[in-house]
């Protein structure tokens, strides 16, 4: 600023009087004060000037409002540009001095009968600029007034000024039928009010999608294109916006649109040029392909869409975006135009990445020479991210056309040689998706890869070697070494290489059984044991079991036949293409995205389709898959992570799913136990049903908290070894019969596996126990859109945390996970957050998380409290909150009456805790009732002296016992509560739901 | 429809806002402000944006960000054209584009953009009806103003805003009646390392200045049409008559115009009129490189070509040049790398040639990167395309008006790989 004025100051010395900069040479504290005197002058032209000045400090966002009443003085002049130079003040300072604003109406109201139609268009502009109640109810005459003016300057400026009122008060504009009269204006004899009617129109029927303001027949339809031949450019593309919606009744029609509208594609304007593609992409949509004019229509598209490339790089981008979709839906228009789209070295980056992709769209074997030389050309320019983009493209061209698969290759291992790090890195990423793409064909080259081993730094490229050192493992001498290398900083890998690692050596193992069981057994345990995350450990365990139970099951799984990767990997699914044709030219089409999913409040759910073409009416899109072959491509894709995925979901689950877990036998739980160790048995204690726990977790003396004290896995590796080549019975020597294996391991798979794939089974059931009602945890404000409300609930046994997850922002959410801190019972999410679909703004989705007690443990303050971390495309955001302590009470808390009575002998009257809960209208039975629906269990009853004693036994997810005594007194509100526990920082979080069970 | 409109220079300084409806926060431009920090050139700054609650549209144009603010779906195509017809008109009234201009005529620029937008929807963006309705200052006119305290602010309503002609202003006289056209050709081109062509096209395009009294009616027709396949033409233009019968017929604009452009696809042999031979090498070992360009004539029809100049982009690592040209300079940019060579005239008997060693910094790893090329040339009196004009014929008026077509070929974007 300083630096401004300085400048400024040397202007005036040059003695530039004739500048405005002037007028912002008064920037002392009086400024204000002279500004009025000056204002208040008898002077027109001092007058003026001031008004000047105002305006040059309001665009610099200085607040200069203190003026107001001086300058609506200034109002009532018959100078032009004074009067012009008030409005704009006015309008941006109304709203905040609505009363003053008042004084503005009658000049308004007076300059609407002026005989000037400039003046008349001018004020009713103005008024509807300016969004105060008072003034827009004294808008309404007269804009009724210049909605009909003889003068079509002022009918054109009406019409965009209903669209203001609108926006204001929409009742209003209703009541006063002044859609109507913009409806009528439609027809009116000048195309400039035509095109201007139209575009409010636009915009108010943006607000109310189902309003069907815009009734498009081919009376209006005729009416709009001559319209079109003779409005500004503006208006054309409005006007061709519109005529985009329409839906022609026959092939007829629709060509008789396609021919007037063609001349469009001639215009200097860009805008004017992409609407009138998007109304000849939809119409042509109807035309019989075997149509002469079809043919004559495909190639006049190629040279306007050509033409755009030529324009400003900004033009470029959107255009670029726009001909992603085109060559999508219809790639034999540019598929003479590749050139077009090779990249100059001086292009902004954002337009070389586009271009690149819609090079790939086009790449055919016609042209791929020219095109993979252009590729290598780009591997060796400067900027990163388009050298990376660049690499991809060579692996992409080879999937796309197998004959220069072998050119790709060889060309993606030159640039390997080049050592670029980066680039070394992109190519083992592709060639990966070469290998499945054409299986053993191009394996030779996997010692070229493996002498840049340990330059791979990205996780990307590192999983992808990882994959091919495991998928190619008997080819590779030392592919146990290679992999082994790779342990030593196992947990410091991101979960993609942590994932690929553990089952790279899974099938290192199968293959080459004899050597690796150290390996494997290495990678087994840092999986399941060191790790926390989830996925890492379920794989483990899954891997685990497998090998140990039937190790030729597990080869069938683990080395299964991958399904072929499709050719294109990135296509947008074809009912989402058609949408975004019919939206072609709009931010949708730049996003890539439908419209109701990103636009704020504007649309509702309106799809857009394209019409079907003549002779078979019904059916969407019939010639989708002629036009270009490419929209029937399978929907196979690769899966982000590899083939993994793939192959944990071709595991056989039928087994451990069925229908609930068989009773385990204690010597079950012992074989169980000897070879999985504390996790997995901890894991499969919290879930077991209650009648047969093994006696040691009824013992209240000793909580058994899982990890605590993890036995070793009595696991040998050479048993394992001699296993895989003989019978599947042999496993046997792994810790119990084999057919006992899946029947124990269904406790985790049930609790966790199932309710991953089958959420939803429990959730809204209502099983009595009390759960509180949602809280906000996560405001919007605090997670950029993202809202949670959530609460915790045990349905059926099962801990859930049901969230509702609203989207607040103005973008689609996606890619929601959610993790835990460590906390005071080990709560951990027993699955994924299942959020399949992605979350369109203002969509809220409810969520049930089941949750196991598993996870790590730490001491939290106060003891219930949770903390969150919840990640979607966005961001990562973190909440804490309490959950009710009740969750986590088991249905099997009866203790027996003696051992009860010894437990409360034994624990010292230290632990003892009473608490009274007042204001709680309950008979004692009715208490007992409503505290067993919570897990709460009375097992003994006394009455002494008119008060109830009920004694009762809450037993935690972590074996540990509460004990407790209600002293409940007819006609006394007030319950006494004693509890008893050998952890006592427990008691307080129990009362409280003592509390809150009683209450609701 | 466009909400608001900021205009921010290069180092991120908000300069101007103008908001059509209500006033947003120029805290907006937060989100704007960081995606081009992290863009580090100010051209890379990608121009579609989307934040929370609004979407930024952007072009980069004479040091200069126009961002727009939208809050609705509009077409973004529509709202990047207007900001450039925003650029174009503070161009017109007051001869450059830049922040010191913009803050000289704030009233005036201020007064522009309310006229060319009402409520978000374009009202006047023709360059002769804003004139009518806002005088550009001139040194004169604000003297007389000063005097006499007339307004810069025309107080009719401008006479084409609603005929169908809106981009002629009425009642026009000139005593000498001139009409001239610039054909001007622009070859984009990239040649490989071999001097092979990967790809070249024309751009061209047919700037007009006319200064006709009265109404006249033009009719300008081509010795060879047919080379014209993709065209856009200024409004004016009646389309008919170029569909049926390959002449532009048209009622012109007051003034400068560009009355079309079209384009010569890279399907049809593009003539390249210079060849380039080159060689820039980085030796293995050792801090240093080699240079040598040579550029001659190629199809050039006979014309001289003028204004040769050649620019490279170094790689990072070449510290300094040491070069002999056998005409023209050379510069050499320390801070940027760019090593810029003004040749001239090219003399076709003795092509000119620029050689020497680059010395790169000790230590660092040969450059990776191969520097392209930047060609730029004039070819006067050729349009290289070869489309000529036939003739120009008036109706509608009875004066004969004084006639002239010129034209011209120049380099566009032309690159040649090493």
């Amino acid at each position: 600023m300083q630096e401004w004025a300085n400048h400024l100051c040397e202007n005036r010395q040059f003695g530039s009087k004739m500048t405005d900069s002037k007028y912002f040479t008064t920037t002392k504290k009086g400024e204000i004060f002279e500004l009025k005197a000056e204002l208040n002058s008898d002077k027109k032209e001092k007058k003026k000037e001031a008004v000047k000045k105002v305006i040059a400090s309001m665009t610099v966002g200085k607040d200069v409002s203190a003026l107001f009443p001086d300058v609506v003085n200034c109002m009532q002049t018959d100078n032009l540009e004074l009067k012009k130079l008030v409005y704009l003040y006015l309008m941006n300072y109304a709203k905040s001095q609505p009363d003053m604003a008042i004084m503005a109406v009658n000049t308004f109201v007076k300059d609407c009968e002026d005989p000037n139609p400039l003046i008349r268009a001018l004020a009713v502009r103005t008024m509807g600029c300016i969004r105060v109640d008072k003034i827009t109810e004294y808008l309404c005459e007269p804009l009724r007034k210049c909605l009909k003016d003889e003068d079509p300057y002022v009918r054109k400026t009406a019409a965009v000024c209903v669209a203001k009122l609108h926006d204001i008060n929409a009742q209003l504009v209703e009541d006063q039928g002044f859609l109507d009269t913009l409806k009528d204006l439609i027809s009116d004899s000048n195309p400039m009010v035509v095109a201007n009617a139209v575009a409010a129109l636009s915009e108010i029927a943006e607000s109310h999608p189902n309003s069907n303001l815009m009734d498009l027949n081919p009376q209006t339809i005729n009416k709009l294109l001559t319209a079109l031949n003779e409005c500004t450019e503006w208006g054309q593309i409005f006007i061709l916006d519109c005529l985009a919606n329409y839906t022609p009744r026959d092939d007829r029609e629709s060509q008789s649109i396609c021919e007037r509208v063609t001349p469009r594609l001639s215009h200097a304007n860009s805008a004017v040029v992409l609407s009138a593609v998007k109304v000849l992409m939809k119409f042509m949509e109807m035309l019989p392909k075997d149509l002469d004019y079809y043919g004559t229509l495909l190639k006049k598209l190629a040279p306007p869409l050509v033409t755009l490339l030529s324009a400003e790089p900004e033009l470029q981008y959107v255009a670029l975006r726009n001909i992603n979709l085109i060559v999508q839906r219809r790639p034999e228009i540019l598929k003479h135009e590749m050139k077009v789209f090779f990249v100059k070295y001086n292009d902004p980056i954002y337009v070389k990445l586009e271009k690149l992709d819609i090079m790939i769209r086009l790449a055919s074997q016609a042209n791929i020479a020219q095109v993979l030389a252009e590729l290598k050309e780009y591997a060796t320019e400067v900027d990163v991210d388009f050298v990376r983009k660049a690499v991809r493209a060579i692996g992409r061209c080879a999937i796309k056309v197998e004959q220069s698969a072998e050119r790709c290759v060889s060309t993606l291992l030159d640039l390997i040689q080049t050592k670029v790090n980066y680039v070394v890195q992109e190519a083992i990423v592709v060639i990966k998706d070469i290998f499945r793409k054409y299986p053993n064909k191009y394996e030779s080259v996997i010692a070229t890869l493996c002498e840049n081993l340990d330059s791979l730094d990205e996780p990307e490229a590192r999983a992808a070697m990882i994959w091919i050192v495991g998928e190619y493992a008997e080819r590779i001498d030392n592919a146990d070494e290679l992999l082994e290398s790779f342990l030593e900083g196992f947990h410091d890998e991101s979960t993609q290489v942590q994932l690929q690692l553990l089952t790279a050596i899974v099938k290192l193992f199968l293959k080459k059984p004899t050597e690796t069981q150290e390996l494997v057994q290495q990678v087994l345990s840092l999986a399941t044991q060191d790790s926390d995350n989830p996925d890492l450990r379920d794989r483990g365990y899954i891997y685990w079991r497998l090998l140990s139970t039937d190790p030729v099951a597990a080869k069938e799984v683990v080395l299964a036949e991958k399904p072929l990767i499709s050719e294109e990997t990135d296509l947008i699914e074809p009912t989402l293409l058609e949408e975004l044709i019919c939206h072609i030219g709009t931010l949708a089409s730049v996003y890539h995205k439908p419209p109701s999913a990103f636009v704020e409040g504007s649309r509702g759910v309106q799809h857009k389709r394209l019409p079907g073409s003549a002779g078979s009416g019904e059916s969407e899109s019939p010639d989708a898959g002629s036009a270009g072959g490419v929209s029937e491509a399978p929907p196979a894709v690769i899966p982000s992570q590899g083939d993994l995925l793939g192959d944990l979901l071709n595991l056989d689950l039928t087994p451990p799913t069925a229908t609930g877990p068989p009773p385990p036998s204690s010597g079950m739980q012992m074989g169980a136990m000897d070879l999985l160790g504390g996790g997995l048995d901890s894991l499969m204690g919290d879930e077991s049903e209650p009648p047969h726990i093994p006696p040691r977790t009824h013992t209240p003396q000793s909580p058994q908290l899982p990890h605590q004290s993890p036995s070793p896995p009595d696991y040998s590796p050479t048993e394992l070894g001699g296993d895989l080549g003989g019978s599947p019975a042999m496993g046997s020597g792994f810790g119990g019969p084999p057919a006992a294996m899946p029947a124990s391991f269904s406790a985790p798979v049930s609790g966790g596996l199932d309710d991953l794939f089958d959420l939803g089974g429990g959730v809204g059931m209502p099983m009595g126990a009390y759960s509180p009602p949602k809280t906000i945890w996560l405001p919007a404000m605090k997670a950029k859109g993202l809202e949670i409300l959530g609460t915790f609930a045990r349905r059926a046994g099962v801990i859930q945390m049901e969230m509702t997850l609203t989207n607040k922002a103005m973008s689609v959410m996606s890619d929601f996970a959610i993790q835990f801190n460590r906390n005071s019972f080990g709560l951990a999410p027993a699955g994924p957050l299942q959020v399949l679909t992605p979350l369109s703004p203002n969509q809220s989705i409810e969520v049930a998380l089941p949750l196991n007690t598993v996870g790590p443990i730490m001491k939290m303050e106060p003891l219930n409290n949770l903390q969150v971390a919840v990640k979607n495309n966005i961001d990562v955001f973190y909440f804490s909150c309490q959950y009710p302590i009740s969750m986590l009470f088991v249905e099997d808390g009866t203790m027996d009456r003696q051992v009860f009575l010894a437990t409360w002998k034994d624990i010292p009257n230290d632990n003892e805790a009473q608490f009274q809960i007042k204001d709680c209208h309950l008979n004692s039975d009715a208490a007992s009732n409503k505290l067993q629906g919570s897990n709460i269990f009375t097992i003994a009853k006394r009455t002494v002296e008119g008060q109830d004693m009920l004694y009762q036994s809450i037993k935690l997810t972590n074996g540990i016992w509460v004990l407790a005594e209600l002293k409940v007194q007819a006609g006394n509100p007030n319950f006494m509560v004693s509890l008893k526990c050998r952890a006592p920082e427990v008691s307080q979080c129990v009362f409280q739901s003592y509390e809150a069970v009683l209450k609701n | 429809m466009i909400h608001s409109l900021f205009l921010i220079n290069h180092t991120g300084d908000i300069f101007l806002e103008k908001h059509w409806k209500s006033v947003i926060s120029r805290g907006v431009c937060d989100y704007f402000l960081e995606v081009k920090e992290k863009a580090v050139e100010p051209e890379n700054v990608p121009p579609v944006l989307q934040t929370p609650h609004h979407y930024l549209i952007s072009i980069y144009r004479d040091k200069l960000f126009f961002l727009s603010v939208i809050q609705t779906e509009v077409p973004p195509l529509f709202v990047i054209e207007f900001l450039h017809r925003v650029a174009d008109t503070f161009q017109d009234y007051f001869g450059e584009c830049s922040e010191s201009i913009i803050k000289d005529n704030v009233v005036t620029v201020y007064e522009l953009l309310e006229e060319m937008l009402d409520n978000g929807f374009p009202l006047a963006t023709e360059s002769n009806i804003l004139k009518e309705m806002i005088k550009p200052p001139t040194i004169l006119r604000s003297v007389v103003n000063t005097l006499t305290g007339s307004s810069n602010v025309g107080d009719k309503l401008p006479t084409g805003q609603l005929s169908n002609i809106p981009w002629r202003r009425a009642a026009v006289k000139y005593t000498n009646n001139e009409a001239y056209f610039d054909v001007i050709e622009e070859i984009d081109a990239i040649l490989d390392k071999s001097g092979m062509t990967v790809f070249a096209e024309i751009q061209g395009v047919i700037e007009a200045c006319t200064r006709l009294s009265g109404m006249p009616d033009l009719t300008l027709s081509f010795m060879n049409p047919r080379l014209l396949d993709d065209v856009s033409f200024h409004p004016c233009v009646r389309f008919k008559r170029w569909e049926s019968e390959r002449v532009l017929s048209f009622i012109p604009p007051d003034g400068n115009f560009t009355l079309m452009t079209y384009h010569v696809s890279s399907q049809n042999l593009v003539a390249i009129p210079v060849y380039v031979k080159q060689n820039i090498s980085f030796f293995e070992t050792g801090s240093c490189g080699r240079l040598d360009i040579t550029i001659g004539p190629k199809q050039t029809m006979g014309k001289m070509v003028e204004g040769l100049m050649v620019t490279v982009h170094m790689p990072k690592a070449v510290l300094s040049v040491n070069l002999t040209a056998s005409q023209g300079n050379y510069t050499y940019d320390l801070a940027t790398k760019v090593l810029v060579w003004d040749i001239g005239k090219l003399n076709p008997q003795k092509p000119p040639n620029l050689r020497g060693t680059l010395s790169v910094q000790s230590g660092a790893p040969r450059p990776e990167e191969n520097p392209a090329l930047d060609i730029k040339l004039k070819i006067q009196q050729l349009a290289i395309s070869g489309l000529k004009v036939n003739r120009l014929d008036m109706y509608g008026e009875k004066y004969k008006p004084f006639k002239g077509v010129k034209y011209m070929t120049k380099a566009g974007k032309f690159q040649v790989r090493t």
